[in-house]
């Protein structure tokens, strides 16, 4: 063991749900590379993951949240669709044919205006869990059924597209090789990680999710808190709107709803705990990388999606059971 | 008696039949065509399958669990039970046989793993639904089955009466299907020991753990009567829509959880009645039913669905405070 020990103390700061996702990720990347090799690894195939990753990755950031605080948000992906459908409108209804200050002008409130509803919609599930006290799951199920039917009501389930092409370029283009994409989730991962461990806001989330009543009893206005909570998944879902409606160079209201229970499956496997109060976004860029490295891996070795889903579902599966026999044993 | 009908008024369950029989009356005038025996049986019908799946889940409330994987299972159960009645001839016993068996199985292994894994039984059940339908997609490449045997594709069904124009009243095994899951779950929840520790282990789980009661045991009555009712209402609808298709029914299992929620089954355990879900369903049916007779376009049924159920839960969560309040108030002027 004791060679074990400088690697045990270099990675004791990453927690015991880190270091078993790092295990994971280096047994799978031997294990693809054995059978795939360069197929695998290649430039084309890992921009390939760095363009599909980001949309479930901010998904899961938005799910995450709630999560932490003890709540759920189902409502994600509608929220998504529907502020990518009201920028999608905007962006096709408004914006003049040649650039010039309005052109500019119009994209940016396209942008603007999604992110706003959405933070609306968001204010509304917070207010009913926290105000009415009605349980996340139902509040954010009801909500994700009425603003679907909003979105289909409106478009009767059409699809708005053709965008200007510095929308097209946000889901498409890269910067010096690294995708747009992937640096809008970098961005968002980053503050979101810093926020849940360094601020007092992140405090009071983990501590909403680990015990309501204390919380509220020490002081903390714990409404004002899930009301916030939920306007940032709102806000961050619409974040994943962006990225869908540009990378498909459209919109619509049932975009990306296989994708919905998929989030609260890679931000368990993350190590975020369903019943709130632990996790960290870490963990979750681990799930997700392992997810994505699946998924690209089975689709090379001509796998159907499908099977793909089933071994995601099998991989939580698997995770909670060796935690779960670790315990039993090592008790 | 009176006592009864007092009580009965003040419960979840008696509001809700308000709500309904309102709409149903406003319907009735409303258009020409609701109140009819036709449109009834239309309803029972193609509610079968949601209602026969809420009469499952409700149970799965009630004993504090969630269930979130049973539409993949009743796609598994109806396309190996079909698939194999297309091959051998195994009739009408040996088709049900398969389909209970794989229902019923597939919802012991549920019970297994949340028990056993101990995390929330959504998360385990979400995971399990994709495993399911991954795999049942992958197997079946996708394959719709459109052929099925002759003496199925017929169904069961008896004519009863005629209307004025000589047309027949039909009563099928969607109905017979639908009465008998609700009577079963009703038998289960009410009239059996098993179903009154499914409501204590709902209730109240570390005080049923430590008065004795076999965790496992009861879980996998819960999660397997829930797959066997899955198995069940998968041959029904099978039998309505008149093939087999693996990715027919994934996707709408929150429109059950919903209706089962409606009928005032709480996600926290030991509360629910069979009243209240099939009253729920058929509030959730009758509004659907009764936009279309209005001729509202379908495109916005969704969302007047959210916003029924919105309200609803808004109310009875607003109820459940109320009461908790004054009997907060009671033990505080006892003290």
């Amino acid at each position: 063991m004791s060679a074990l020990g400088p690697f045990n103390r270099a990675t004791a700061r990453l927690g015991p749900v880190n270091r078993r996702l790092i295990l994971l990720l280096v047994a799978l990347v031997i294990v693809f590379g054995l059978l795939l090799g360069h197929r695998l690894f290649n430039a084309a195939s890992l921009r390939s993951m760095a363009y599909q990753l980001p949309e479930l990755g901010i998904l899961s950031l938005a799910m995450m949240i709630p999560l932490l605080s003890g709540g759920l948000d189902l409502s994600i992906i509608a929220t998504a669709d529907l502020s990518a459908l009201a920028m999608a409108w905007i962006l096709t209804h408004m914006v003049p044919a040649h650039p010039g200050f309005a052109w500019v002008a119009w994209q940016v409130a396209a942008i603007v205006a999604g992110l706003v509803l959405a933070a609306i919609v968001g204010m509304l599930n917070g207010l009913i869990i926290a105000y009415l006290e009605v349980s996340p799951i139902l509040t954010t199920l009801g909500m994700m059924t009425l603003i679907k039917g909003i979105s289909i009501g409106l478009t009767h389930g059409g699809v708005l597209s053709g965008f200007p092409a510095p929308i097209v370029f946000i889901g498409n283009g890269d910067l010096w090789g690294v995708p747009i994409v992937l640096l809008i989730f970098v961005a968002l991962a980053i503050p979101v990680g810093i926020m849940l461990t360094r601020s007092p806001f992140g405090q009071v989330l983990n501590m909403l999710g680990s015990n309501e009543a204390a919380t509220r009893y020490s002081g903390v206005d714990t409404r004002r808190a899930l009301v916030k909570v939920y306007i940032l998944s709102g806000v961050l879902a619409s974040v994943a709107g962006v990225v869908m409606m540009a990378r498909f160079n459209s919109a619509n209201a049932a975009y990306g709803e296989s994708y919905l229970l998929v989030t609260i499956l890679a931000a368990v496997l993350g190590g975020i705990s369903p019943s709130g109060g632990f996790g960290k976004v870490t963990g979750l860029v681990f799930a997700l990388v392992i997810l994505q490295l699946i998924s690209t891996a089975f689709n090379l070795l001509n796998f159907s999606q499908f099977l793909t889903l089933a071994i995601w579902g099998a991989t939580l599966i698997l995770v909670a059971g060796v935690t779960r026999l670790r315990e039993h044993f090592l008790r | 008696m009176r006592n009864a009908l007092r009580r009965f008024g003040r419960t979840h369950e008696a509001r809700l039949l308000l709500v309904t029989v309102a709409l149903m009356i406003f319907l009735s005038f409303a258009t020409k065509n609701f109140f009819t025996i036709q449109n009834a049986l239309d309803l029972l019908t193609s509610y079968a399958f949601p209602g026969m799946m809420a009469a499952g889940l409700v149970v799965v409330l009630v004993a504090g669990g969630l269930d979130i994987s049973f539409t993949a299972v009743a796609s598994i159960a109806q396309y190996l039970a079909v698939l194999a009645a297309n091959h051998y001839g195994i009739g009408w016993l040996g088709l049900f046989g398969i389909a209970l068996a794989v229902g019923t199985a597939l919802g012991l292994l549920n019970a297994l793993l949340v028990t056993g894994l101990r995390i929330a039984s959504i998360i385990v059940t979400i995971a399990m639904l994709n495993v399911y339908y991954g795999l049942l997609m992958f197997v079946t490449g996708g394959d719709t089955i459109n052929s099925l045997p002759d003496w199925f594709a017929n169904g069961l069904s008896w004519v009863v009466a005629f209307d004025s124009h000589q047309n027949p009243y039909i009563l099928n095994m969607q109905m017979i299907g639908l009465v008998l899951a609700f009577i079963m779950t009703w038998l289960l929840l009410n009239r059996t020991s098993v179903g009154r520790q499914l409501r204590a282990l709902g209730g109240n789980p570390e005080a049923a753990k430590r008065v004795g009661f076999n965790v496992l045991r009861l879980n996998m009555v819960a999660y397997g009567y829930m797959g066997f009712m899955a198995g069940l209402a998968s041959l029904v609808q099978a039998q309505v829509a008149q093939t087999v298709m693996p990715n027919a029914l994934v996707g709408r299992e929150l429109d059950v959880l919903a209706a089962v929620v409606l009928g005032g089954a709480s996600l926290f355990g030991g509360v629910g009645t069979v009243l209240g879900t099939i009253l729920g369903l058929a509030l959730l049916a009758i509004l659907q039913n009764g936009l279309i007779l209005l001729g509202v376009a379908s495109f916005w049924t969704e969302c007047f669905t959210g916003i029924v159920f919105l309200v609803a839960v808004s109310t009875i969560a607003w109820e459940r405070r109320r009461q908790r309040l004054a009997i907060r108030r009671v033990i505080g002027t006892a003290a």
